[in-house]
């Protein structure tokens, strides 16, 4: 039937828009987290939290914790208010661990934490300004913060780095939709 | 504008009144071993004492009567492993929910100066003891009742408001920042109540500690508005000396105190807080 034409390809439109729409939030983000190797008297790897915030440095998600996971009692916890602004945004109001972001502390070197642009929390971000933020601190050593601004949606591949210069190395967050 | 001088002397009259070690004190202060805490149980240590220079043990310590801890659900918490040594005083506390802590020494003293036979004559110590303690045909009475409030607060995990309910007696902090979220380069906005109402007009001074390695007191001076509300800006991460001294008539007439030529009623707060780099 003729009239039953337009609407088919209007149809075939929609769903080309969402295939689309798909492949465009199926941005495949990667973080890569360089630990830098430190000569120090005493080295204990660092509690680094890795999260999501808005343009307005507001909280929107955990991406990863690391931390004394495995000490008895949650011992290790004893320290998480040490990543001060992870802490204040987030951690004081968590009951960690937290399954899907809690993890180990991480030897000095590149660490890839590789997520699915189609699950959460990507696939519930509005379109706007966002940051990567990275925040690591050493038992008795230092504290530092790292942002990687970025904007959501990612339509084309990208690589966006930023420098630590003392507890965090190269912070790289990669795009390839 | 009083000048940091008279804030002085007033502190000391203040503090000498109420402090039956006799010292002759400057800064009444509680220093907490740390105001932001994770992990399950953690404890707390807090420090007492009265000093010059902030925060240092130096002078004399602080005497624990009086001191209460203010669990989040509003109990009031043990206080552990209590000490007085020379210079200070020392505690632990045992911090088992989750939440928002305030530590608090309360003191209430009468101040009184009269003539006996053409003599002066002062009493220090307690308004309940003040009748009793002074004599029959004594003459020109002047009288002054103190109320110091000193505070601390602390919290594990998520902060919480239960111990900011004012108690509606002397000089109050009521925290519109929580007084464990304050971070340098932010403003924090703090009201003040004189018994319970707000004080408004009342000169806040804010000093940063570490005055020992610094030439200069760095002092900063805020005057309540009519909500009794002022804004602190953070210049500087650290721990931080809070003091505010308000004076009125008193409300109720002491026993011994009848005839008295001169009432005053002075109430004082002080507050350790810290703030943190952001």
């Amino acid at each position: 039937m003729p009239d039953s034409r337009p609407f088919k390809s209007a149809r075939v439109a929609v769903a080309l828009a969402l295939l689309c729409a798909g492949s465009v939030q199926a941005a495949a983000p990667t973080v890569t987290i360089e630990i830098p190797r430190l000569s120090v008297a005493e080295y204990h790897r660092p509690y680094t939290a890795i999260w999501l915030e808005d343009g307005a440095q507001r909280f929107v998600a955990n991406l990863a914790v690391w931390y004394d996971v495995k000490q008895p009692n949650k011992k290790g916890n004893e320290w998480l208010k040490d990543m001060r602004q992870w802490w204040r945004k987030s951690g004081r109001t968590l009951d960690m661990p937290v399954d899907g972001i809690s993890g180990a502390t991480r030897p000095p070197g590149e660490h890839r934490l590789a997520f699915d642009g189609n699950a959460a929390p990507w696939k519930d971000l509005a379109p706007g300004e966002y940051r990567l933020v990275v925040e690591a601190a050493r038992e008795v050593g230092g504290r530092e913060l790292i942002a990687v601004p970025f904007r959501w949606p990612v339509e084309a591949p990208q690589r966006l780095e930023a420098s630590g210069e003392h507890e965090l190395g190269k912070i790289v967050l990669e795009f390839t939709p | 504008m009083k000048t940091s001088g008279f804030h002085l002397g007033l502190c000391a009259l203040l503090l000498a009144a109420v402090m039956p070690l006799g010292a002759q004190a400057h800064r009444a202060w509680l220093l907490p071993s740390s105001t932001v805490l994770s992990g399950d149980e953690p404890w707390l240590t807090v420090d007492a004492a009265i000093s010059n220079d902030l925060f240092y043990f130096e002078h004399q310590p602080m005497r624990l009567d009086g001191v209460s801890v203010l669990a989040p659900d509003g109990s009031s918490v043990k206080l552990e492993n209590a000490g007085t040594g020379r210079y200070r005083s020392t505690f632990d506390v045992r911090l088992e929910q989750k939440g928002t802590y305030k530590v608090v020494r309360l003191n209430e003293g009468l101040f009184a100066s009269y003539q006996v036979d053409g003599e002066t004559q002062r009493y220090r110590g307690s308004a309940d003891g003040f009748a009793s303690a002074v004599p029959a045909g004594a003459t020109d009475l002047r009288v002054t009742l103190t109320r110091g409030r000193i505070e601390t607060f602390v919290t594990a995990g998520a902060p919480t408001t239960e111990v900011f309910q004012p108690t509606g007696v002397g000089l109050e902090l009521v925290p519109v920042t929580h007084p464990n979220d304050l971070f340098a380069g932010e403003t924090a906005e703090f009201r003040f109540l004189l018994d319970g109402k707000p004080a408004a007009a009342l000169e806040v001074v804010v000093i940063p500690g570490g005055i020992r390695y610094r030439d200069q007191l760095q002092e900063a001076k805020y005057v309540t508005d009519s909500d009794g509300l002022i804004r602190i800006e953070w210049p500087a991460p650290g721990l931080y000396w809070l003091n505010a001294t308000a004076e009125s008539a008193p409300t109720a007439v002491t026993p011994g105190t009848e005839g008295a030529a001169e009432r005053r009623e002075r109430a004082s707060y002080a507050a350790t807080l810290e703030v943190l780099p952001l």
